[in-house]
């Protein structure tokens, strides 16, 4: 495979986006009409940039494994997303978001994309709003901001708790848009299953009918992967029971370059596991940490008495709690980035004061909140701010009109009151910042072949900043990748329609069905479950929030055996041709188990600590993570070679020219 | 125009608001046989008479009955076809009122009410002004209505059939309503005037029966 | 907790189904309800049964797609929730739980407890959008202000997550809860207002062409929402329907 070239036009940075726009090749509206182009996923990405392509002219054929495409997992994110707008005129800019996010993701995101994405977040504001998204807004009608972990101003639009929902409500309309006028066929229930190379380039795909096992092949111009994350490798993540990393994984193993896998946003505030039976994890929008005050007891004889019910949380007093955030980080107290919140949980739990019964849980405390705002609401309607029980009664009311969905949720799950008592959260995996390498125009090392929001490695760094990926999704899907696929499709206007029956579909078609037959005759004993909970165990031990050489050269030998295991003694009942989830899922674990493998050895080799990624070799005396600037700024893109420990790594070298690359640090 | 949902929706609370409007004319004439058999004579010799209740606003009321009841049945059957396989174990009671699952059931006890009231009191009269031509008399309305109400078996079928009554208009009228697009601040107001109209006027026809029958 | 389950069976769309009775122990009133599923299925795996087929994916209430008839009620009989946030301790050691899947012509089963909805998609399809090009190049996101109450109605509506459960439960399987959700969140807002007239039409004309069932204003929609969608959404829709018809 070539070296990696990341096409990042000249100019300065302000200029790139607009000159690179003005200069790349275009196909007109009567070619467009001769071309097609296949999406995969129908999340934020997928589902807008399905919208733009069938709109600028081209046939675009969409895909999800989902019932319909509006319950891709977009739809679950909660807190909002970002845009410089600065309509709360607290000095925020396009560079100030650039900065942030760059900043946040700890000096390992690539400059120029970061710097685009900040340029277009003001217009999908804009292009949403006029979609008919229902953002909030304040009594004077105008839209409404609230304000995310790590950083200093308020440019986070929302929708209640729904955020992600209404987006995605957004773009499915605008596919549901294109699908009645017939430019978008829209294919649900379909598993991307394999990519079809002809002559070097991404020339189709081979899928599976979830509904009657049938293997189908499509062809088109250009691929695009809007698949989603990765975080299912753990097993338990916030991700949805379907979210799988095999559209990626399998353009990876068709010379793809997967860059970064081992950069994964363990989030901090998620309801904590409750026991064996547990099969996903519910997140706590970051909102929260607006209001909410992190604490753990200082006194280990009180954390003894809380596990053991003697104890109430609410009778540990304000002297014996340690706020252990605040304490440590008094500049951003509460609200500092996702990994350092969840870092400083784990310590605290490691310390032995984890508050419940697996000692893997802190508080989550709304109670100063909840005096606060009832002591303003006493004071605007002139009552006694003295009274304890109207004070908290008002303050209650405030908290629930802010945050009454999530802490409904929250009952509902655990089955506790958290207006009364605090609520109990851990840190869980929620978001993968690597993916598959793409260039500036947003092509992976497959000519042809693109890769769209949370599936692409490019703009999050080491580190994601709360509110960012619903940005990148859609910034991806509207306004990028639309524009930059008419530079490679314009050699295409003479292509003509791109026939299924080369041998090239054929082969691809046998090798899945081949592997389908193998699974479902297989006759093994343990069920796909069983190896994807062993898998997620290893990956959560050894490759989780710290990481240390040993534990990860454990981890790939591991990995390793638990997938011959796999191979041998997985069980998969019923027929490869009928609906069967069970075969669906084993596919899926396969690539996990494969994945898995390469996640490690991409965390072995970066020796320093950035971001979501800490080595407990490279931290400060007091425990802070220590990045290796010298060493490590590039991003780690790993060329499949058969076994994933035999992946080739390619580096690409990150250069910032407009920041000063300096130690992140919030305190 | 009748061929969609909602317009069909429309019909029916249309259709059915006429009927009460009806049957709040009706009670009224009925309730002066109580106070006074006079002006109740000189009412029903009225409506019995008049060119325009006759002509215009009988056969309209007829109309309108049947195309209520019609209407009720095709959307009954429309709607039960809309779930060929039925559920082994439904919960309806968890979540909507009897009265408002079963308008089928309250609606064909009501029409079997209306044959029994017009051979009691629509054909006679017919039978007596239109195919026997008999001599006007304003005063014998009194006094059919009064004899009617002689046997405590009609009395009975009347009073159950009035509670039937009560139950459709239960769910009926605030229902048409919101079929016509109305639900806001007005809809509670709505609702506490439907729970009194449908508890009133029923009771009252009750009343009147058992009143003839006491009195007769 | 030791439960007896009644779940429908059936191998695909034009197979026969019928209810096979499974009993299942050992159950934590922790567990949501499809982790007593997984649990289940994984011990029909291991007797070399065939897993029951049931849909779902965020398990978080959010995405629309579990769909289960639950002891004769649309998600079971916790109120606003989906299938996946019911919790075993709604339920008792010993109970006998029925479990069917969302019934309605509109909704044949492909398997088991999985059921196809994409007529819910194409009613979307026939106008449930707003016709803007996607290009970005619109006014400014503040040009128009909203009317405060407005928008929090029209973002009420919009929570809809198209799961199904109003048609599941409306004894008539009427859809009308889950199209007026949409046609209200943009009634009520300027950007939906210049196509409002269309869209009705073209919404409900598709919606009864799917073969859903009369509205008969039972409520029982609006009871089994796990959203809570309002029935003001019909009203305001019946409302919409009867002004667009009159402009013709």
């Amino acid at each position: 495979m070539a070296k990696l070239d990341s096409k990042i036009p000249k100019g300065s940075l302000s200029k790139k986006w607009t000159n690179h726009k003005s200069k790349i090749n275009l196909v007109s509206p009567a070619n467009k009409r001769l071309i097609d182009v296949i999406v995969v996923g129908t999340g934020l990405a997928g589902a807008s940039a399905s919208a733009t392509l069938a709109e600028l002219g081209y046939n675009v054929k969409t895909f999800c494994f989902q019932d319909s495409p509006r319950r891709a997992h977009s739809i679950a994110a909660q807190g909002g997303i970002n845009a410089a707008k600065n309509y709360q005129g607290d000095g925020d800019s396009t560079f100030r978001l650039f900065y942030d996010t760059i900043k946040g993701g700890d000096y390992r995101s690539r400059e120029s994309n970061v710097y685009r994405l900040a340029e277009v977040s003001t217009n999908i504001i804009d292009q949403c709003v006029a979609q008919g998204v229902p953002f909030a807004r304040d009594y004077g009608g105008l839209l409404d901001n609230r304000s995310f972990g790590g950083v200093l101003v308020s440019r986070t639009f929302y929708a209640k708790g729904q955020t992600g929902q209404q987006l995605l409500l957004g773009a499915y309309s605008a596919m549901n848009r294109q699908i009645g006028r017939g430019k978008i066929k829209m294919y649900n229930r379909h598993e991307m299953m394999d990519l079809v190379l002809i002559d070097g380039k991404a020339r189709g795909i081979i899928t599976r009918n979830l509904v009657n096992g049938e293997i189908e092949r499509y062809s088109a111009h250009a691929v695009v992967i809007a698949s989603g994350g990765y975080g299912n490798v753990f097993f338990l993540s916030t991700n949805a029971m379907g979210s799988n990393v095999s559209a990626s994984w399998k353009i990876h193993k068709r010379g793809a370059h997967f860059a970064n896998p081992c950069f994964t946003q363990i989030h901090p505030t998620c309801i904590p596991v409750s026991g064996e039976h547990q099969s996903k994890l519910t997140l706590m929008s970051e909102s929260l940490r607006n209001d909410g005050r992190i604490w753990v007891p200082k006194k280990l004889e009180d954390v003894k008495a809380i596990r053991a019910g003697k104890l109430k949380a609410t009778d540990v007093v304000e002297e014996d709690r340690d706020y252990y955030l605040e304490r440590r980080y008094p500049a951003f107290g509460n609200l500092v980035p996702r990994d350092v919140a969840s870092r400083a949980a784990k310590e605290r739990c490691d310390a032995g004061f984890g508050v419940n019964k697996t000692g893997e849980a802190v508080y989550l405390d709304f109670a100063a909140a909840i005096n606060r705002y009832g002591k303003e609401q006493a004071h605007v309607k002139g009552l006694d701010e003295n009274d304890a029980t109207l004070v908290k009664k008002l303050g209650q009311e405030v908290v629930r009109a802010k945050y009454g969905n999530l802490f409904q949720m929250y009952e509902k799950i655990v089955d506790q009151d958290p207006y009364e008592t605090p609520m109990m959260i851990y840190p869980a995996v929620h978001y993968t910042m690597g993916g598959v390498w793409v260039d500036y125009n947003l092509m992976t090392s497959i000519p042809g072949c693109y890769a769209i929001g949370e599936a692409n490695f490019s703009d999050h760094g080491a580190n994601r900043l709360g509110a960012s990926a619903l940005m990148q999704g859609l910034a991806d899907g509207y306004f990028v990748l639309p524009y930059t696929i008419g530079d490679y499709l314009s050699d295409d206007i003479r292509t003509g329609p791109i026939s299924t029956d080369s041998p090239e579909f054929e082969a691809a078609e046998k090798e899945v069905k081949d592997q389908m037959k193998a699974f479902v005759n297989n006759n093994g004993k343990h069920s796909v479950d069983y190896y994807h909970k062993k898998l997620g165990k290893i990956m959560w031990d050894k490759c989780g929030m710290s990481r240390n050489e040993k534990g990860l050269k454990e981890a790939i030998s591991e990995i390793k055996t638990l997938r011959e295991d796999f191979y041998k003694n997985v069980k998969v009942p019923g027929g490869s041709e009928e609906f069967n989830e069970q075969l669906a899922k084993a596919g899926r674990v396969a690539d996990f188990l494969e994945l898995g493998e390469l996640f490690a050895k991409d965390a072995l080799e970066r020796t320093e600590s950035c971001g979501g990624h800490f080595r407990e070799e490279s931290q400060t005396p007091e425990g802070e993570a220590m990045r290796d600037d010298k060493n490590f700024t590039f991003v780690s893109a790993w060329e499949y070679k058969g076994e994933p420990s035999n992946a080739k790594l390619h580096k690409e070298e990150l250069k910032f020219k407009e920041i000063e690359v300096k130690t992140r640090s919030y305190k | 125009m009748i061929t969609t949902t909602i317009a069909r929706k429309l019909a029916m609370a249309l259709s059915g608001l006429f009927l009460i409007l009806f049957l709040g004319q009706h009670f009224t004439i009925n309730m002066t046989s109580v106070f006074s058999e006079k002006t109740f004579n000189f009412l029903s010799h009225f409506m019995g008479n008049n060119l325009v209740v006759q002509f215009i606003l009988q056969p309209l009321l007829i109309l309108g009955v049947v195309f209520h009841f019609v209407m009720g049945f095709v959307l009954e059957i429309k709607n039960t076809r809309s779930r060929s396989v039925k559920y082994q174990s439904y919960k309806g009671s968890a979540n909507a009122s009897w009265v408002s699952r079963n308008m089928i059931i309250s609606g064909i006890v009501v029409l079997s009410f209306l044959g029994l009231h017009f051979y009691d009191f629509w054909v006679p009269e017919i039978n007596y002004k239109y195919i026997e031509f008999l001599p006007q008399d304003p005063d014998r309305y009194y006094g059919e209505l009064v004899h009617k109400f002689h046997s405590p078996f009609r009395v009975a079928i009347y009073a159950l059939s009035f509670v039937f009554l009560s139950l459709h208009l239960f769910h009926g009228f605030s229902s048409s309503f919101q079929s016509m697009g109305l639900n806001n601040k007005y809809t509670r107001g709505i609702k506490l005037f439907t729970v009194a109209f449908s508890l009133v006027i029923p009771a009252g026809f009750i009343f009147i029966a058992i009143f003839h029958h006491q009195n007769g | 907790m030791n439960l007896k389950l009644k779940i429908w069976r059936q191998a695909n769309a034009e197979a026969k189904g019928k209810t096979i009775t499974y009993s299942i122990s050992d159950i934590s009133p922790d567990m949501s309800f499809l982790e007593m599923m997984d649990m289940h299925n994984e011990q029909l795996i291991q007797q070399g049964e065939d897993p029951v087929a049931f849909d779902h994916d965020c398990r978080e209430g959010i995405c629309g797609m579990c769909s289960m008839f639950i002891n004769g009620e649309a998600h079971g009989p916790d109120r606003l929730v989906t299938t996946c946030q019911l919790h075993m301790r709604k339920f008792k050691d010993g109970d006998t739980i029925t479990i069917e899947p969302f019934r309605a012509n509109a909704f044949p089963v492909i398997k088991d407890l999985a059921v196809d909805r994409s007529a819910f998609d194409r009613i979307q399809q026939a106008g449930g959008f707003v016709s803007v090009n996607t290009s970005g190049n619109t006014q400014d996101a503040n040009a128009i202000p909203i009317d405060k109450h407005d928008a929090d109605k029209a973002f009420d509506a919009a929570t809809c997550i198209g799961c199904g459960a109003c048609v599941a439960s409306c004894k008539n399987a009427s859809a009308m809860l889950f199209v007026s959700a949409k046609v209200s969140q943009y009634a009520l807002l300027p950007q939906g207002k210049v196509e409002a007239t269309d869209r009705v039409l073209n919404m409900v004309n598709q919606m009864d062409e799917e073969g859903f069932g009369n509205c008969t204003n039972t409520g029982a929609c609006e009871v089994e929402c796990p959203k809570g969608i309002s029935l003001e959404n019909i009203a305001r829709m019946n409302r919409a329907y009867l002004t667009a018809s009159l402009k013709g």
